[in-house]
């Protein structure tokens, strides 16, 4: 069993947890993964490692409640357990000689954004954070992106928060205004990376993604989390979770994504509907 | 007077078509008296020829004789010397190439059932015994073991039973690995299971779960910085193998590895279970070994029409014949020479058919078996909604590429001499993490051999 040691709510859907486990906490780094069992009867998932903390033993995980899983481990408080907590999981985010890089996030993939903005702030990277939310209420980590960035531009659909517009337009907008990235790294829902990528391959920049299918193991066992990269099918837990954005095959992604969602959503209406009968 | 009968006493089954709607054990078990007239079967003969077909050297004759007797506890106490998983290997193991291939019995009629005898024993004494197994005196050395399948275990098992201070580290969250991700339940019940790692513990053995070494913690600082004297790595499978062909990333196309998974781990055939699975109305599986079977049949019983998909015929079929003969009873069609080109989906991504071709069988290759060649202009469709590859896997590159001067062979398997000994000083390792997919027995021998290696080294013999 692993301790929730601390638990913070960023917006009415998205709640970061901090776990004691100090043997991931030890090993973690930016870009890697953990997989979680809230309870002992549930389901394995993936979720990225938001931070970590070596001297506590601490490694914390932002997740945003979508389905019957996160919504049973949003129920979980300080002092709780989670049944399993295994990782780090994957390869670490390459960050080494990079000077200058964009990174982009897009809702909840901003928590998995921000600690690699962190690392290349740390190494001295020129490091321009373009974040994209729906609206003003679902923005997370405003203060955090803000101290590790030379340049943060805020972009919401509706136009509640920071510049209305998606995070392809102000990455457009800065390409095209002369800056010169050695690198995009696009962190988000599936098809804002693909945008990401089809506008950074007109303008030739390399661009890295993180792609967060569904896994059981996440050791290199089940082979449920494949993914097309330039034509060939790699495994994201130990060939990834990072890849050359504009090798992706992000349509299928997003197909094998979807698999289970029927399945979810019932899924999801059972979990709210028992914990409201607990509650009255 | 000995049992002179050709035939082996039948085991007593669910029936088929009863069988092939729920998960529970396929075979019963012998009683006491249908076990005791088998054992009458048995010669006794002075060679034992059948020992030497094990690979982990159960004493048979003398077990056997004390189920002639009726001593069954004491029959236990005879396999558990040198077996730890008496439980699983009289399920599991495949008798008929190994011990009783080699049964005198066996050259007219059918061998001693020497398989179904040793689960008859293991389950009387898991059934019987209240006693719980004394943990040896610790001799204060300390040993890892990676991963908790059958060449884990066993390792583990026999270093205990020497006076070792064994810990096992294993990835998921539940020890057991492929006895318990892997194989079905209506095989290899998960109860017994736990039974023979709950005997481990009694001996002092530790298991550690959700530790998954390479990453969380490397073998170098296993040794460097958590003393551990000696580290027996059973990694087991890792990568599943695709055939490269269209359509493979469509949704309802799994690895047999992905979908055993989650019905056997993580329960998904159960109606509350958090964990989803496509329950196919018509299943296609490819592949022809053990892990097709189960895969079949799992599919079966979560309401499918199956099909198996086999390049080559039966006689080629690597899987048991006894798990072949079950999946037919149970309805599993086979198509036989017949091979996947690609797989159809609909607007959707989801599969809908499999497009085959037929095959014959052309010169022998390397393997000795004679290779299927396709045969042109045969293609022909197979309606489907779940595909499974069953075609095997490759080790797990996890240990390797973190592990600085661990030698592996071209497909990844690490190297290892007779013993187990690879080519990182104390390091051992057994099982699919160096053969590739094999059996769970050939897994143990391993470990017992790398456990017998590992206390030579440690005395310094």
């Amino acid at each position: 069993m692993f301790k929730i040691v601390d638990k913070k709510v960023l917006n009415p859907t998205v709640t970061r947890i901090d776990v004691y486990a100090p043997y991931v906490a030890k090993k973690a780094e930016a870009g890697q993964f953990v997989i979680i069992r809230a309870t002992e009867d549930g389901e394995r998932i993936p979720l990225t490692v938001a931070d970590y903390d070596r001297e506590k033993g601490t490694v914390a995980v932002i997740f945003q409640i979508v389905g019957a899983t996160t919504y049973t481990l949003n129920q979980l408080e300080v002092g709780d357990s989670v049944a399993d907590f295994v990782g780090p999981l994957g390869n670490a985010t390459h960050t080494e000689g990079l000077k200058k890089v964009a990174v982009v996030g897009g809702g909840v993939g901003c928590a998995i954004a921000y600690p690699v903005a962190k690392k290349l702030h740390e190494q001295g990277c020129e490091v321009h954070s373009i974040v994209g939310f729906r609206c003003k209420d679902l923005v997370i980590l405003e203060d955090e992106f803000r101290s590790v960035s030379d340049k943060y531009v805020l972009m919401s659909d509706d136009g509640t928060a920071g510049t209305k517009g998606l995070v392809t337009d102000a990455l457009k907008n800065l390409i095209e205004s002369g800056e010169n990235y050695d690198e995009v790294i696009a962190i988000g829902p599936v098809i804002m990376m693909k945008f990401v990528c089809r506008l950074t391959k007109e303008y030739n920049v390399k661009t890295i993604v993180s792609m967060n299918p569904i896994m059981i193991d996440g050791t290199g066992m089940c082979g449920g989390c494949r993914l097309s990269v330039g034509g060939e099918t790699k495994f994201a837990c130990v060939d990834g979770p990072e890849f050359d954005g504009h090798l992706v095959d992000f349509d299928e992604a997003m197909k094998r994504g979807a698999s289970y969602k029927e399945w979810e959503r019932h899924k999801y209406e059972e979990t709210c509907n028992l914990f409201k009968k607990e509650v009255k | 007077m000995p049992n002179m009968s050709l035939k082996k006493n039948p085991m007593p089954h669910q029936e088929a078509d009863v069988r092939n709607k729920n998960f529970d054990e396929v075979a019963l078990g012998y009683t006491p008296e249908q076990a005791m007239d088998e054992a009458e079967r048995c010669l006794n003969c002075k060679n034992k020829p059948c020992v030497g077909g094990c690979p982990v050297m159960v004493h048979i004759p003398e077990f056997i004789a004390k189920v002639k007797e009726g001593a069954f506890e004491e029959a236990y106490q005879i396999i558990s010397e040198s077996s730890s998983l008496p439980a699983v290997c009289g399920r599991v193991c495949p008798q008929e190439s190994q011990c009783e291939k080699y049964c005198i019995r066996g050259i007219k009629g059918e061998p001693v059932a020497i398989g179904r005898l040793e689960r008859f024993v293991a389950d009387y004494h898991n059934a019987n015994c209240k006693e719980k197994p004394v943990k040896p005196q610790s001799n204060g050395i300390k040993v890892a073991v990676v991963g908790s399948g059958p060449s884990g275990l066993t390792c583990a098992g026999d270093l205990a039973k020497k006076g070792y201070e064994v810990t096992v580290f294993e990835a998921f969250h539940l020890a057991g690995g492929v006895l318990v991700y892997g194989i079905p339940e209506f095989r290899l019940p998960k109860s017994i299971v736990q039974k023979e790692i709950d005997t481990l513990k009694d001996l002092g053995v530790k298991i550690e779960t959700n530790m998954v070494i390479g990453k969380v913690v490397s073998i170098d600082e296993l040794i460097a910085e958590y003393g551990f004297k000696a580290v027996f790595v059973g990694s087991g499978a890792g990568l599943p193998k695709f055939m490269n062909i269209p359509g493979e990333n469509l949704n309802g196309v799994y690895s047999a590895n992905e979908f055993l998974t989650r019905i056997n781990l993580m329960k998904a055939y159960k109606e509350n279970a958090s964990t989803p699975i496509k329950r196919g109305t018509k299943v296609v599986v490819v592949g022809g070994g053990n892990v097709a079977m189960d895969a079949a049949r799992c599919a079966k019983r979560l309401g499918g029409d199956v099909h198996i998909v086999y390049r080559r015929t039966l006689d080629e079929l690597p899987a048991r014949k006894e798990e072949v003969e079950h999946a037919m009873e149970e309805g599993i069609i086979f198509d036989l020479l017949t091979n996947p080109v690609k797989i159809n989906g609909d607007e959707n991504g989801w599969v809908s058919s499999c497009t085959c071709i037929k095959m014959e069988l052309g010169e022998p290759d390397a393997s000795g078996r004679r290779r299927p060649v396709a045969v042109e202009g045969s293609d022909f469709d197979i309606e489907a909604d779940v595909v499974i590859m069953a075609l095997g896997t490759s080790p797990n590159p996890l240990i390797k590429s973190t592990t600085e001067g661990l030698e592996v062979n071209k497909h990844g398997g690490i190297i290892t001499d007779e013993n187990g000994a690879t080519s990182v000083q104390a390091v051992y390792a057994g099982g699919d993490a160096v053969t590739g997919a094999a059996t769970v027995i050939l897994a143990m021998g391993a470990g017992k051999t790398a456990a017998k290696a590992i206390d030579d080294m440690i005395n310094g013999k």
